[in-house]
């Protein structure tokens, strides 16, 4: 087991809104180890995506970190001072983002846009830029990259504008690459072709990844590791086979049973009862599962649930675990 | 390009439409020209009727109109009664007095309104934020004529620092020789640098009471186009990326909230245009505004008629360039394209 590039510690944010405080996360912790892709699942407003951007310094004004940690390469990223940050984005540390469209500047050309990136965090001149650029687009194997470098975005399909995304992510070989559901809004098929190029582009440059999604199969395809989030906590963490041969924390469960690829038919396909609890209530139990759970007992409203291990790799926060 | 005379064509249409409306709407106006312009409550029927068929007022209304157009073929704009110059000449030698104060004005307006509305939007809520609120509720509240007056009060009045506001020049100061019609630039080319101090100063106050005026639409959607790209999924890329500040602002944000800017700066401009006639009138600015003022209340037609035909012409022009701008600054209308 390799020792880890990034390590969440704790992590507890919140955001102010007008309608109240919004305890977006509590004691979030996992790691990523050098070399693995790890997939962050969960269910929308569980937290991964705002996981991601509290690392990369990318969350509103509005969001208050009141304890944790984000240690990249000895460094806590949430305390680094603005300008080392900035050095490390996009140079050590780089996102893929979904909606590929929305995520490019829309009156620049692509090829300019990996070349900012470039030319922000390498020493070259305006040749070598350039080739590098071509290089990027060639590694994401979009063809005839001199041409494809002068287009608009909205000149390209969604799916070349992610290649191109993937592109300028991986231009300057990070050593982390964050993908915040990166096949949202792009058609099945592309959604593989593009996958399938994120991991061997990941690999190539010996970068770890992280791959936020609600798609349980497809971080299983994909990931070493899965980290199952859910409404602000880190249910469970585990190597993927493990976590599909032996679920132990109930909502694990419940979503692989939501998950098409579990079930025989769509009649077996079992919905996940209720909703996320509304993260601005003041009494949000220990367990913020607790209350869509049939596994309920009296000390599930216990204070100090931790994740604790339960098996090799593997570890849960649940005191009735399956 | 080929758009581009597609787009100059279009302009035809427009401008024979003003040249329509802009007769119809001199004609129904109310008062009789010949009866103002015999001028002695003495005249008698028969020399009102003389004056009337010297005005070619006895003729039909559209056989009026088609001498109308024919002379504006030729260039004839027609004879103002009042000054008994050629509109086109009154016009042009007022014209460059009108073009100076609306375009410093406007620059004026620019220089601040643009930097202030980017640097509200990058601190919502902060002082800077609260002071670009003020001035565009204070220049949308405050009509033109108001903050001239209100200007000059505190500036000539009170403080005594702004000259006396009669006009472009100070009045014992000699006008350059004309090249352009410019006081500011005939005053450089003519190396006077007393007349151009003396031209700057009688500027400044009518050319800031328009600014104000054009500066609050133009700082709020400098505000608001560029707090919506700030926002937006391609500026959360660029700093994921961690471009320099600089960059991220300059060349992400703005270049795209300029393009609704680009759009409210013609707004704006054509805005200034009819404010004109006003701060003129405040001001005693020999204009063309103040001229068509004097023309209308004189019930002299022919001016009128050339100073909106002038406008007109103008407007549309302003048009065609903000569209031009546009393209330029938008590469995906792929008029001046890129790849």
């Amino acid at each position: 087991m390799s020792a880890p590039l990034l390590t969440i510690e704790d992590l507890t944010l919140s955001f102010a809104t007008r309608r109240g405080t919004v305890r977006a996360l509590e004691g979030v912790s996992f790691e990523v180890r050098a070399g693995e892709m790890v997939g962050l699942v969960g269910e929308s407003g569980s937290g991964k995506s705002v996981t991601a951007y509290a690392a990369m310094g990318l969350l509103d004004a509005s969001a208050r970190i009141a304890s944790g940690r984000a240690v990249f390469a000895g460094r806590d990223l949430l305390t680094l001072p603005r300008r080392e940050l900035d050095e490390l984005r996009g140079r050590d540390i780089s996102m893929v983002f979904q909606n590929p469209r929305a995520a490019l500047n829309p009156i620049r050309p692509v090829g300019r846009q990996i070349a900012d990136v470039l030319a922000r965090h390498a020493a070259a001149g305006r040749a070598e830029i350039e080739a590098r650029t071509l290089d990027a687009l060639r590694q994401v194997r979009i063809a005839d990259p001199e041409r494809r470098a002068r287009a608009l975005p909205h000149e390209l399909s969604g799916g070349m504008c992610q290649r191109v995304g993937i592109a300028m992510a991986l231009a300057c070989r990070p050593k982390l690459l964050i993908a915040d559901e990166p096949t949202t809004g792009l058609d099945v098929t592309t959604q593989a072709v593009v996958m399938d190029l994120l991991r061997e582009a990941a690999r190539a440059n010996g970068a770890s990844a992280v791959l936020i999604t609600h798609d349980l199969a497809l971080a299983a395809e994909y990931c070493e590791r899965i980290v199952v989030m859910h409404a602000g906590h880190v249910v469970e963490t585990a190597p993927v086979a493990e976590l599909f041969g032996a679920p132990r924390h109930p909502y694990t469960g419940r979503l692989l049973a939501s998950a098409p690829s579990g079930a025989a038919t769509i009649e077996a396909l079992t919905p996940i009862a209720g909703a996320l609890p509304d993260l601005r209530r003041d009494d949000l139990p220990p367990c913020r599962f607790a209350e869509r759970c049939e596994r309920r007992a009296a000390d599930c409203a216990a204070p100090s649930l931790r994740l604790e291990p339960c098996g090799p790799d593997h570890r849960v926060a649940c005191r009735h675990p399956t | 390009m080929n758009v581009l005379l597609r787009r100059l064509l279009g302009v035809v249409p427009t401008l024979a439409g003003v040249v329509v409306a802009t007769f119809v709407l001199t004609r129904i106006l109310p008062g009789d020209p010949a009866v103002f312009f015999t001028s002695s409550p003495s005249a008698d029927a028969a020399t009102i009727e003389a004056v009337r068929q010297k005005l070619g007022l006895d003729q039909p209304l559209w056989r009026q109109f088609v001498i109308y157009v024919g002379a504006l073929l030729r260039g004839d704009l027609g004879q103002s009664i009042t000054t008994g110059q050629p509109v086109l000449t009154d016009l042009l030698q007022r014209l460059p007095a009108s073009a100076e104060l609306t375009i410093v004005a406007f620059a004026l307006a620019v220089a601040v309104a643009i930097p202030l509305g980017v640097a509200a939007a990058l601190r919502p809520g902060s002082l800077v934020d609260h002071l670009c609120r003020l001035i565009a509720t204070a220049g949308v509240s405050l009509p033109t004529f108001v903050t001239g007056l209100l200007l000059i009060y505190l500036f000539y009045y009170l403080a005594g620092v702004a000259p006396e506001p009669m006009g472009r020049l100070d009045p014992f100061a000699t006008a350059p020789p004309r090249l352009t019609g410019f006081l500011l630039i005939d005053a450089l080319a003519a190396r006077n640098g007393e007349v151009f101090v003396s031209a700057a100063r009688q500027l400044i106050l009518p050319a800031a009471t328009m600014a104000i005026f054009a500066l609050a639409p133009l700082a709020r959607m400098t505000r608001a186009a560029m707090i919506a790209s700030l926002g937006s999924d391609f500026v959360r890329t660029a700093r994921a990326n961690g471009l320099k500040w600089r960059t991220i602002v300059v060349t992400y944000a703005l270049r795209n909230a300029l393009l609704p800017i680009i759009t409210t700066l013609g707004m704006v401009f054509s805005y200034m245009l009819g404010a004109n006639v006003l701060v003129e009138r405040v001001f005693a600015w020999p204009g063309i505004g103040s001229y068509a003022l004097d023309a209308l209340i004189g019930l002299d037609y022919a001016p009128v008629q050339g100073f909106m035909l002038a406008m007109a012409a103008i407007f549309v022009a302003i048009n065609l360039i903000v569209d031009i701008a546009y393209s330029i600054a938008d590469p995906r209308t792929g008029l001046f394209g890129h790849a």
